[in-house]
Formats: structure tokens, sequence, C-alpha cells
């Protein structure tokens, strides 16, 4: 591991309900190298408002705190809008999960990774299209400028969440947060896109948050897995050190799947411990 | 063995797009039998054919020795019952538990609807207390028992389940998954079950048939499956893919 990029210590957001406020992330801790971390938790766990707290995008009525959220030693909650806005997009990217939702329906895909590219690069337009077709290459597209050309509903959900990725890395980020990043995606194109995504982040020498809720999916792609419940990291563990994890939770969640080969009627359920969430 | 459920050569065809080509299955009385496949491959498509969501451009299906015909007659609904993927869109935001029970016993004339409700929110193990909520203050698992309730109360002897998991949390799952089972041991249920997953359909069902672009790709036992004898190379793929990602170094 080498120095680090990304610091997260005591992370805090909070919601106003009209029951009062509530708490969806309680004081997260993690920092992350230039390497693959994962966050892993259910519904409701945090895990996602962690990715948007770091990348700025949690809602506006919504609260965030931290005693420390730094960026390469920038301190993310102290710096204007602007220049957070800078960064976004920039130096930190984020993969969402669901294509059809998260590329805009009237543009065509180039022009969306070409407007990604010069928003944060001066560069000519016939520039930007070169590059833009060289990402979509990387992100083994066969047919380029076939696909620039090409709106979002054309494409199918593998093609189109390549082109997120290509659209995200176009400006060589240092820190890439994936939001569940293949779940709506086939089984066997989901292999094919986080193939992709493990050969650039590698090459790029980039960090990694890959935020999911298939904790074994995640201890197979990140080399170290923070696992979330209720809003609070309950465990931090070695992704090749999963099968000795303490935690009943994180044991909870690795035994309640189905797997082939190993059967088990009933299949064992999690029992929710009150303190868990303490 | 009795089949419940008899497909022979099945052909949906959505304009010019054939949805399903030509599909043959049989399924035993009390066995349970999964469809699996990517998306697209039509498995969806057979549940709601059978049960005449979509209309059929040839081919017979048989249900308990009847052949059914272009409409289905009211003892078909009460003998098969089906349990949908997004217990978020299944169920009316504006009805209680309650109401949401009633209506199946109110289309059939049932008149002992107080104790079949009561029993059935016991065997999912919602208990009374869920009764006079709405779907809303439910949990997604939650939810989804009120469907599966809802399948129950009728007393199917067939059960069509189109991906019943697949929007819950793992944990919760394997909560529905067990709770299924047991259902289908108790009242010796047939179950034709339809997921993306293998892993879910070679612990919930005996046999199972791989889909894909409409066809059949094989047709297999769950302990073929589980011992890797699969002779298409599909089935291999989907296999490889559902152990994870392997990193190629």
């Amino acid at each position: 591991m080498s120095d680090t990029l990304l610091e997260v210590d005591d992370l805090r957001v909070t919601f106003p309900t009209r029951t009062g406020l509530v708490q969806a992330v309680r004081g997260v801790s993690f920092s992350l190298g230039r390497e693959r971390l994962g966050i892993v938790g259910e519904s409701g766990s945090g895990k996602s408002q962690t990715g948007r707290a770091i990348m700025g995008l949690t809602p506006p009525q919504a609260e965030v705190s931290a005693r420390k959220l730094a960026f390469d030693g920038m301190d993310l909650l102290s710096i204007s809008p602007r220049e957070r806005r800078a960064l976004r997009g920039n130096r930190i990217a984020m993969i969402l999960q669901d294509p059809k939702y998260s590329l805009d329906p009237v543009m065509t895909i180039g022009r969306q990774i070409v407007e990604t590219l010069r928003t944060h690069e001066k560069v000519s337009k016939a520039e930007a299209r070169e590059r833009a077709l060289a990402m979509l290459q990387a992100v083994q597209i066969r047919d380029p400028a076939r696909v620039f050309d090409l709106y979002p509903h054309e494409v199918s959900g593998g093609m189109g969440q390549r082109a997120m990725i290509a659209m995200m890395l176009i400006t060589g980020p240092e820190l890439m947060i994936a939001d569940e990043p293949t779940s709506a995606l086939d089984v066997t194109v989901q292999l094919d896109v986080l193939k992709i995504l493990d050969k650039l982040v590698a090459e790029r020498g980039m960090g990694l948050i890959f935020i999911s809720h298939d904790l074994r999916l995640v201890s197979s792609f990140c080399d170290r897995v923070v696992v979330m419940y209720a809003g609070k990291v309950v465990e931090q563990i070695k992704a090749s050190d999963l099968r000795d994890a303490q935690h009943p939770y994180t044991r909870g969640l690795l035994n309640c799947m189905p797997r082939i080969g190993f059967e088990r009627h009933p299949l064992p359920v999690l029992d929710r411990k009150p303190e868990w969430a303490a | 063995m009795t089949a419940a459920i008899a497909i022979e050569g099945l052909e949906v065809v959505f304009d010019r797009f054939r949805a399903l080509k030509g599909v043959s299955l049989e399924v035993g009385e009390g066995q349970s039998y999964g469809l699996v496949g990517e998306s697209g491959s039509g498995k969806s498509t057979l549940l709601r054919a059978i049960t005449g969501l979509v209309p059929i451009d040839s081919g017979t299906i048989t249900v308990n020795g009847k052949r059914l015909g272009k409409t289905r007659d009211k003892a078909f609904y009460r003998d098969v019952q089906m349990v949908f993927q997004d217990p978020y869109g299944s169920l009316h935001p504006r009805q209680t538990v309650d109401r949401l029970l009633q209506e199946p016993l109110a289309i059939h004339g049932i008149a002992d609807g107080e104790k079949r409700i009561e029993r059935a929110l016991d065997e999912v193990g919602l208990g009374n207390g869920f009764r006079f909520r709405y779907a809303h203050q439910l949990s997604g698992g939650q939810r989804q028992r009120v469907a599966i309730a809802r399948a129950l109360i009728l007393e199917p002897s067939i059960l069509l389940l189109d991906e019943p998991t697949s929007a819950l949390d793992a944990s919760v799952q394997a909560e529905v998954l067990n709770l299924l089972e047991e259902v289908r041991r108790r009242r010796k249920l047939t179950f034709l079950m339809v997921s993306h997953d293998l892993a879910i359909i070679t612990h919930m069902c005996e046999r199972l048939m791989v889909m894909q672009n409409g066809e059949a790709v094989e047709t297999l036992t769950a302990s073929q499956l589980i011992g890797h004898r699969v002779s298409e190379d599909y089935t291999r793929n989907l296999l490889r893919a559902s152990e994870g990602f392997v990193r190629t170094a």
C-alpha cells in the first residue's frame, strides 16, 4: 500500500425528517491508499451515503460532518463548492448502479464523454473526440466510432456501463467510487465489466472504493473490505482473511447465501442483535 | 408420477419478436422446478404464459391434466398462484394487508375468510399484528411474506415464483427462501421458480432448465449441476460466473 489518498475520520451524515434527525452514517472511519477497498452492507446501512459524502453529492437538506475528510491532504469539508466541483469528475469520479438512469437519455454517448473531458481540460473538439474514442476502445467496446453516436437507450446494459466507466476514466481520476457498478447487469456481463474495471484501476494506479451489497463478490475483487451495519463500521478486514471474520454480522452475511455444492436446509439466517447497532 | 404442469412446444411472439421458441417441459406433482437464465431468456415470459398474462402463439399447456384454452376458469386461478419479483410493486399501496388478503377470497366467494386470513398470516410468520398495516409500513421481506400469504390463502397446489427474492437483501433472502421451502413441505406444493441465480435454483429445486434467447439450453437435475456434469458451454459459463470474480494474473 502506498501513501494515503483519502482519509475519513468520524464521518456522519444526518437527515432531517418529520420525526426528528436520522443519522444515516454514524461515525465511519477508514483510510484509503492506491488500493481497492470494498464497502459492504445491506440496504439502509449507509454505504451509499458514505460514498456520496466523499463525492460531495449528499442531498442539500442533509448535514455532513467529520473530524477529518481529506482527499490528498485537502480538507473536503472546508473547500468552496466551486473547488469541490472542479474535483468531481476530474480527480474523484463515481460510477453509478444503473446506466439506464445515470446516463443522459437525450445525449449521445460520445457527446457525454466529450463533455466530461472538456469541462475539466482545455482540449480542442477534435482532440476530445479522439480521446473519447480511445477510451471507448479501452473499455473494450468493439466499434467505438459507432457507439460514439448512439444514445444510451440504443445500447445494452453492459455496454452502457462500459460507456459510463469510459466517461469516468477519461479525466484520469486518482480516486474512483463505484456504487454497485454491476448489480443491474447479468452475471456473465458482470464479470466482463469487473475485468475491465480491474485492469484499468491496476494500470492507472487509482484508489477504488467499491460499494456493494454482495460480500462474496466484493471479497473476490477488493484488497480490503469495510463491513457496515446501521450506519457504522462493524468490521474492517483484509479480503483474504474474510473466512476468519470475527463479527457475527459479517459471518452471517457470508453464510446466509445459498452456494452451489453446499446443501443447507434451512439456510442459516441472521439473528440481528440490537448491540450491533449501538 | 402425474405431471402438474406439462408444456409442449410453447411459442410466444410479441409483434415480430419471438420471446419463446418452442419450449417444452414437464413438472411432476410436488416437484420443485427451476428456470435459470439471463435477462431476455424468456424465463419470466414462460410463467406469464401459464397464468395467461401473455398470449400464446402455439403449443399447449396442461395443468393438473387439464389442457388450458384461451381463457382460464376460476378453478385454475384457485389452483395456480403466483408470487412476483418486486414486493414494492405487487402490493396495492392504499390497501391494508387485511384488504389485500380479502380480495382473492371475495373473488372466489370463500366464506371462512376471517379464519383463513389469520392462518395465512401465521403461516408466513407475520401474525395478526400486521393485519391492518399498509404496505409502506412494512419492510421488503415483510412485504414479500404478505405476497406469499396472498398466494397461499386460496390453498393452491401450484405456486409460480418469479424471482421472489431478487429485490431483497441477502439475509432477508435466506428467510424468505426458508419460508418457501417450509410451506412447500407442509402443503406438498408444486413450485415453478424463475431466477437468474444458479445458486438459488440449485438450493430450491430438484430439476432445472437453463434458458437462453427464448430456448431451452439444457435440462439438468440439481445434483448434475452441483457435480458440474453439464454438457453445454453456456451453462458452464453461467456456473463460472456464479463463482465470483477471479483475477487473472
